[in-house]
């Protein structure tokens, strides 16, 4: 009887690949294994080159998304489920050069804390891998595969500082809020494949925007929707963050702050402007509510808080609604859609270098002062001019004073907000214009503390910074300098749609 | 010279941002060489606007010279574009001029707590923002360097302040910020409505005049951008961020602050406001006037109620300002010409009268006014100087400042068409009452520092001297100016008042419709007026060339 049924089975045929496609994310695995193979190797003669080998795989792996995008063609592989096209490509670039710095910020902090090096960079290659086969994934069960193989890691680095009580609690908080999400998000997904039959997003868009079986095919919308909303850290599925900052690792924080955040946005946006595009009755509401929401209670609790990272975390929810916003109004039509997704592109561009910079910074005091604490930044202007100055830059930038990057960040998405021309546009648009305000509050009164308050103490004794760290912090300053005054950097790569594959 | 005028703006705008990285490399201690790069740096953009004065065709004071026109955000169509004409020159040599005397003035005497490398920097970066917000010809671009000059001002009063310091430079960033704010959305509401093809100037003037944004949005707007210019003036009643951040900057900043930040607002009005807008600035105009008569008296009986000699001069600044508020609001070629005029006027005299209190200050450790006194007799040159800037201030004619003050009132007797004349003639009534308060709080100002004989607790003490080198360097040229231009006012009247012809005509011609001709029949009369008021004076014909 089995082998009956067997005879049936045809044989498995290989589907046609294209390397050239697929070359990033094989090079970016091949350096993974390669890394894990030193440690078995070399035990720990090879502990010093680990985070080297991990910089030079991620900046080896932009060689073949550059050949790529220089060919500029849309590549579809597996049936359309995953998908290589200048959306993708611009989004797996910035992984890979946000991975960078965070392997850059990483080096010193991890190679003195005495903690397994070789592991740390193995697991932050993978999550990366995830990212990047997210930015492709057009398909419902590729995005799980990416969003788990970007997460799984992610909760292990967040508990890197075993010995540590508010570390332990940071992973498991991002864990179990991470599983909670995902079971959401799989839970959504089975409601529209049981409604359209199938997993290509392209094909759910076709059936979703028909209209029919609405009720199911809403709820199923909203889940994953929600599933994501934990990911980018968006109220009211945002209490998550803030501990989580606090206990993980700073250059984990950093990099779950930019790159994790970035790859739910990913998601989210393949999501709404290839299956559900048509549906804008259904995501509207829900991403304006998500936004306005997100930008104002993140910016509210954010004006209470005394420790950096923790502000950090608040000033993060806010954008994560400011990125949102251009998504409440994408369906109201084409042109409009493609803007917004510019717009969405865009910020999370100039988010991430503003944003690294910041973690940059903090940990560079830290390695002084030993804390987050606001209070502790006092009179850094006195004994550390170069890191008051970068912090300024990064702050005001992502306070949108220009010329520094944020204003253009902030710009594109008032310009989508104002052309939708809709109530939805403007109501979100001052929203937004008065959430700016506050959060210029809480970004200058630190500067504040940094530039006028005596030192605590009167301790005026210098700053080392290792050259990493430096280069990491000149790195985001002149992204985040160089986009401002010349946006037209940001605008060019930046210019992608998503419209054409399924709405 | 073909490669200054394409290049010379560029580089006097970027040249200070170029030395800031450079200064950024050298170490700190190094604090003599900080100072040079800081001071040649600042002597070659001033070199620089020297070569542009006598490149500068004044037969074409109306357009745009040494214009520069590059792609830059393609996507909202903003370009780079900068460009002088004669609306812009006069404020752009002022910054020019300011900030290499604030520089030889700092060199030593840096407000504590020191630290020349990151003040100078500051000081570097400012320049650039003042710089290129006098030649942007478009909208982003003057917003962001319109922006670029908040930071290092905020800095400077946090870092270097008084006692007060915090407070005051987290009002001053607050309300600056929050006006523009408003001007930036006021600029965007401006550039959807109007087709969404542009920001230049010109480009939006034309096309506002064109396909007419409706009434009531073009209202709207202008009242965003009053009140983003507005507080940067400051007019009443805005006003309450400029004693604060006078009275706890550093002299340095002060002076910056008076002599030049002041007038990007002003400079806004009269560039962008009222050409892009031109119905609505005549439905603006009496409550600006309005306002600006009211910041005349207020600002000068807060002027009799201080007891702060540098809290004085800044409510003195609120009180001239609002004489070139007032030019402004009567719309008319005379009132624009005399605001310009009293904008260049205002920063050399209050520039002067902040340094002078610093010096002070920096003898006396007080500006507490009943402390003070006998400065004559302490330090004779100091003290005539004083007296002679606050002659120049209270507009003693002969002085610079009645140039700014005396064609302003004499505007407001005969306002542009559509404006209420008996309204503008009580200004006008109001305005000169304030002339006379002015006199009063400046000569009693002078009356208690510089006579008498010095307190007993000055009486002996050996920190008061004399004016020293450095000082008289910084001062000598403004010292210089204020008598010049008071002498043959002509040297500016004939730089601004193409440009501002060409300004209001364009604008105005769009939009008055059939009173046209009326209207500038009134403008020609006004014109000769001005003729007959100098000639009685004694003084060259202005208005026309010579």
């Amino acid at each position: 009887m089995v082998l009956s049924f067997l005879a049936q089975v045809e044989p498995f045929e290989r589907p046609a690949i294209d390397w050239h496609a697929v070359a990033p994310e094989l090079i970016l695995l091949g350096f993974g294994a390669l890394l894990t193979l030193l440690d078995v190797v070399f035990l720990e003669r090879g502990r010093k080159y680990t985070s080297t080998l991990a910089g030079i795989g991620l900046l080896a792996t932009l060689i073949p998304i550059i050949t790529l995008a220089i060919d500029g063609q849309d590549r579809f592989l597996f049936n359309d489920a995953y998908v290589v096209d200048n959306f993708a490509l611009i989004m797996k670039a910035l992984f890979l050069l946000s991975g960078y710095v965070v392997v850059l910020l990483s080096t010193n902090y991890i190679a003195e804390g005495d903690y397994w090096e070789n592991e740390y960079y193995s697991l932050l290659l993978a999550s990366i891998l995830g990212m990047v086969v997210m930015s492709s994934a057009r398909d419902l069960i590729t995005i799980f595969v990416a969003l788990e193989l970007l997460s799984i890691p992610a909760y292990l680095m967040a508990t890197w500082r075993k010995r540590d009580l508010k570390s332990n609690e940071a992973g498991l908080k991002y864990y179990l809020m991470g599983v909670f999400a995902s079971a959401i998000f799989l839970y959504g997904m089975s409601l529209l494949y049981g409604v359209t039959g199938s997993t290509i997003l392209a094909d759910i868009g076709e059936v979703v925007n028909e209209g029919e079986s609405t009720s199911v095919a809403s709820l199923g919308i909203v889940f994953v929707i929600a599933g994501f909303a934990f990911k980018v850290s968006a109220v009211p599925f945002h209490t998550w963050a803030p501990d989580t900052y606090e206990g993980a690792p700073t250059p984990v924080t950093a990099f779950l702050a930019v790159a994790s955040k970035t790859a739910g946005f990913v998601a989210l946006v393949q999501l709404v402007f290839v299956a559900f595009w048509g549906r804008a009755d259904v995501y509207q509401p829900l991403l304006w509510v998500l936004a306005a929401a997100s930008m104002t209670i993140g910016n509210l609790i954010a004006l209470r808080q005394t420790n950096m990272v923790r502000m950090m975390a608040y000033s993060g929810v806010a954008s994560a609604g400011y990125i949102m916003a251009p998504l409440a109004i994408a369906g109201v039509s084409g042109e409009i859609g493609d803007e917004a997704l510019r717009a969405v592109v865009t910020y999370l561009v100039i988010y991430a270098a503003m944003n690294l910079g910041v973690f940059g910074v903090v940990m560079a005091i830290a390695r002084k002062t030993k804390s987050a604490e606001i209070s502790s930044y006092a009179g850094l202007f006195h004994y550390a001019p170069g890191l008051t100055t970068a912090m300024t830059i990064f702050l005001m930038a992502l306070a949108g004073i220009p010329p520094l990057g944020g204003w253009w960040a902030k710009f594109v998405v008032f310009r989508a907000l104002i052309n939708a021309d809709t109530f939805g546009g403007y109501s979100l648009a001052i929203v937004a214009a008065v959430n700016s305000v506050i959060a210029l509050y809480y970004y200058l009164s630190v500067l504040r503390t940094m530039w006028a308050d005596d030192a605590p103490d009167g301790d005026l004794a210098p700053l080392r910074i290792p050259p990493s760290l430096i280069g990491a912090m000149g790195l985001t300053a002149f992204a985040t300098l160089a986009f401002g005054v010349w946006p037209r950097i940001v605008d060019t790569v930046s210019d992608v749609s998503l419209l054409g594959l399924g709405g | 010279m073909e490669i200054f005028r394409e290049w010379g703006l560029t580089a006097a705008i970027f040249l200070p941002l170029i030395a800031v990285g450079v200064m950024m490399a050298i170490p700190r201690a190094e604090e003599g060489l900080h100072k040079m790069v800081a001071l040649v740096t600042s002597l070659i953009v001033a070199a620089i606007g020297v070569v542009l004065l006598f490149d500068f065709d004044y037969d074409r004071a109306g357009e745009m010279q040494w214009a520069v026109e590059i792609d830059w955000i393609r996507i909202i169509s903003a370009e780079y574009a900068v460009g002088i004409d004669g609306i812009s020159l006069p404020l752009l040599m002022l910054t020019l001029l300011i900030t290499p005397l604030v520089i030889i003035y700092s060199w030593d005497h840096f407000p504590e707590p020191a630290n020349p490398k990151a003040f100078l920097m500051l000081i570097l970066v400012l320049h650039t923002g003042m710089i290129g917000t006098f030649v942007a010809r478009d909208l982003v671009l003057f917003f962001v360097f319109f922006e670029v000059v908040l930071l290092p001002m905020f800095f400077m009063i946090a870092v270097w302040g008084g006692p007060d310091r915090k407070y005051a430079s987290l009002k001053f960033f607050l309300y600056t910020l929050f006006g523009s704010a408003l001007m930036l959305v006021s600029f965007l509401a401006l550039f959807f409505l109007a087709g969404g093809e542009t920001f230049s100037i010109v480009g939006l003037s034309d096309a506002v005049a064109e396909n007419g944004v409706s009434r009531t949005a073009q209202i709207w707007i202008f009242g965003g951008m009053l009140l983003g210019f507005g507080i940067k003036v400051p007019m009443f009643p805005f006003h309450t961020w400029l004693p604060d951040a006078h009275t706890q900057a550093p002299t340095q900043g002060s002076v910056i602050l008076a002599a030049v930040l002041l007038k990007l607002g002003t400079y806004g009005f009269v560039r962008i406001a009222i050409p892009i807008l031109p119905e609505a600035a005549t439905v603006w105009a009496p409550w600006i006037g309005l306002l600006a008569v009211i910041g005349i008296i207020y600002g000068a009986l807060g002027c009799l109620a201080q007891t702060d000699m540098k809290r004085l001069i800044a409510f003195s600044s609120v009180a001239h300002m609002g004489y070139v508020m007032l030019g402004i609001s009567t719309l008319t070629d005379w009132g624009i010409n005399a605001a310009v005029f009293g904008m260049v006027a205002h920063g050399l005299i209050t520039g002067m009268l902040f340094f002078v209190a610093g010096s002070i200050k920096e003898r006396y450790h007080t500006l507490e006014i009943k402390r003070l006194g006998g400065l004559l007799i302490q330090a004779p040159r100091m003290g005539w100087i004083l007296g002679f800037i606050t002659m120049a201030s209270l507009g003693l004619p002969g002085l610079a400042g009645f140039w700014g003050e005396f064609p302003a009132i004499l505007a407001a007797y005969n306002p542009a068409n559509g404006l209420n004349e008996t309204l503008f003639r009580t200004y006008m009534v109001v305005a000169a009452i304030g002339t006379v308060l002015a006199a009063g709080y400046l000569l009693w100002l002078l009356q208690r520092t510089a006579f008498g004989t010095p307190s007993e607790e000055f009486e002996n003490d050996p920190e008061i001297v004399d004016a020293h080198r450095g000082e008289y360097l910084a001062w000598a040229p403004l010292l210089f100016l204020i008598l010049l231009f008071g002498l043959a006012p002509g040297l500016i009247f004939n730089v601004t008042d193409p440009a501002v012809d060409a300004n209001l005509s364009e604008c105005f011609q769009a939009d008055l419709g059939d009173g046209d001709e009326d209207f500038f029949e009134v403008g020609t009369c006004e014109r000769e007026g001005l003729d007959v008021a100098l000639a009685n004076l004694g003084v060259t014909s202005t208005a026309e060339g010579e």
